[in-house]
């Protein structure tokens, strides 16, 4: 059974697993900090849906100016074992173009709570093998503390609200993982993750 | 991810595109639910009324990002 139906017109391409952003992404050597130039701050290179190894440098790098002091990188993986099961690997799908907008709506979130902070999400579809990493983001800020609790309320975001799903491998089988159901306008959740980010 | 093509009625609610998608695939009915659900790339409610050409999206629980948190509060480790 499909995991998700649309109906209603085609949609361009979706979840093929194709990178969205192609030759504007950041997929090449990373250049240093003073090479800073607006089109660095692109949208392409902010949020990503990719089917690539993600770049936890590049994440980074889309969101370094010089007014940091301070950029948080969070990095997911793929872990071993889940609700004692010995997970084999773990295999992504993502409705894209909802996935990046609801990488935007975050950052724009976290933009309310700290406005000197800028996110740059990454997020991978595809089949993961254990220690792949999942999802990458890169909080900037001025100062610490806004960057340590930007990325930790992202994460905690991207769980509620991002449109991706996994399902996981096991030994002895597989199955989807359910977590929540995805409402943006869901106050509960929305300050939920702002307890994690700021306990 | 699947993608179908299907009628509704003339001011028909996303809700009514979900159920006449159970109707067809009765498997489904388990999710309505747990669904959320998009019109035009764009989350919506389910009373959201569609338009000829509307692309609707029906989205199961979601689990992107990477493990759930398994540790205590900070507040109760000691």
């Amino acid at each position: 059974m499909d995991h998700s139906i649309t109906c209603g017109r085609q949609p361009g391409e979706t979840s093929s697993g194709k990178d969205r952003d192609g030759a504007a992404g950041y997929t090449q050597k990373v250049p240093g900090i003073a090479e800073t130039t607006p089109d660095r701050h692109t949208r392409g290179a902010r949020f990503r849906i990719t089917s690539d190894p993600l770049d936890a440098a590049a994440t980074t790098a889309a969101v370094e100016t010089a007014h940091c002091g301070a950029v948080s990188v969070f990095v997911g993986l793929v872990r071993d074992h889940n609700a004692g099961r010995t997970v084999i690997g773990l295999e992504y799908e993502c409705y894209e173009p909802l996935a990046i907008k609801s990488f935007e709506r975050i950052a724009s979130e976290a933009e309310e709570y700290w406005p000197e902070v800028r996110l740059a999400i990454a997020h991978r579809v595809g089949s993961l093998q254990i220690g792949e990493a999942s999802v990458a983001i890169a909080a900037a800020s001025p100062h610490r503390a806004e960057a340590f609790a930007a990325s930790r309320y992202a994460i905690e975001r991207i769980k509620q609200i991002a449109p991706i799903w996994k399902r996981e491998h096991f030994e002895g089988g597989d199955v989807w993982i359910e977590g929540a159901t995805a409402d943006p306008d869901n106050e509960d959740a929305r300050r939920q993750a702002m307890a994690r980010a700021q306990p | 991810m699947g993608e179908l093509d299907r009628q509704v009625p003339d001011g028909a609610t996303a809700r009514v595109a979900w159920e006449t998608l159970t109707t067809e695939f009765p498997k489904l009915a388990e999710y309505t639910t747990v669904i959320s659900c998009a019109v035009n790339e764009e989350y919506a409610r389910f009373d959201r009324r569609l338009n000829d050409g509307d692309e609707v999206a029906f989205l199961p629980p979601v689990s992107g990002g990477s493990g759930d948190e398994r540790c205590p509060d900070p507040g109760s480790r000691n």
